[in-house]
């Protein structure tokens, strides 16, 4: 048997596998949520240190992690759109934008209000705030240029070599805690080392996280979706579709 | 109950952070719904005539 990879490629074959997919993933996320807040809130001690501001961590860190990688997942999908010009991939690069704006965001606004009562300030430019704040221009300024151009081919151009050419910008967020020494403190969770921090808020942040992954792939994959109706209205699968003859 | 919304003082900046969080998704996965019945209405208007219509309705 020979399974063909690029079946699922193609728009009219990849919009209903995505519609089924959807409702696992919001559901997923929506449970993780629910079980994650019930740790960070409930469960999880008041910290010796920092009293319960340091809850905000609970949907920080998990926001932080996401508008990064959110980032990287689509510059990966604007290279493959550059290198082979395929349609799905300029689409998922364009649907996981705002998404990652949306991380970014919440990743920066919770983080001043751990920031002023842990720091004594909403907002300082620390290497770390900074990039992250750049982060957010970025996915703002790709989304702009989108909007910018009628043609979605050649914006898909224009905004896969801005996504690429910010990329850069990620392992500067990731380091600058290790590069500078300014106020941002380093990560309590990497990769080399065990955490710097109680099991049970480790457990609630990784939960969390869990919820925040599920939710993006959710809400991307209903973005693309849309892109895909939008960019394809003309179709002969679009004008097929149960939703669309149904009216 | 209003301890826990109390945060031991810390209740300000806690439910700032979360709710404009919640508020955030909220405004994403409206503008996610919008958005799709946007394109669905417009899909209709322009689906092309030989397209096949709804089963046993009269267009």
């Amino acid at each position: 048997m020979s399974l063909n990879w690029f079946k699922y490629a193609s728009p009219a074959t990849f919009y209903p596998l995505a519609g089924k997919m959807i409702p696992w993933f919001y559901g997923a996320a929506a449970l993780l949520a629910v079980f994650g807040l019930y740790v960070g809130l409930i469960v999880a001690p008041t910290d010796f240190q920092q009293g319960d501001a340091y809850r905000i961590i609970f949907i920080h860190v998990p926001a932080a992690w996401m508008s990064m990688f959110l980032y990287v997942v689509m510059a990966c999908w604007s290279a493959l759109a550059l290198g082979f010009n395929t349609r799905l991939s300029a689409m998922m690069a364009q649907a996981i934008a705002p998404t990652g704006a949306v991380m970014t965001f919440v990743a920066l606004w919770t983080g001043a209000f751990w920031g002023r009562p842990t720091w004594g300030t909403y907002w300082a430019w620390d290497a770390r705030m900074t990039s992250e704040l750049i982060l957010l221009f970025l996915y703002l300024g790709i989304i702009a240029l989108r909007n910018a151009i009628d043609d979605p081919r050649r914006a898909d151009r224009a905004c896969g070599v801005l996504a690429l050419t910010g990329v850069v910008n990620i392992p500067i967020i990731y380091f600058s805690v290790h590069w500078w020494n300014t106020l941002h403190q380093g990560s309590s969770v990497s990769m080399t080392k065990a955490p710097a921090m109680a099991a049970i808020m480790l457990t609630g942040m990784l939960i969390m996280s869990f919820a925040a992954w599920f939710y993006a792939i959710a809400a991307s994959l209903a973005r693309v979706r849309t892109i895909m109706l939008e960019r394809e209205r003309g179709a002969a699968w679009v004008g097929e579709l149960t939703e669309v003859r149904n009216a | 109950m209003n301890a826990f919304f109390a945060m031991n003082g810390y209740g300000f900046y806690v439910w700032c952070a979360y709710g404009v969080a919640a508020l955030t998704l909220a405004i994403e996965l409206f503008a996610l719904r919008s958005r799709r019945r946007a394109v669905l209405e417009e899909a209709r208007l322009t689906r092309p005539d030989d397209a096949p219509g709804p089963a046993g309705a009269a267009e």
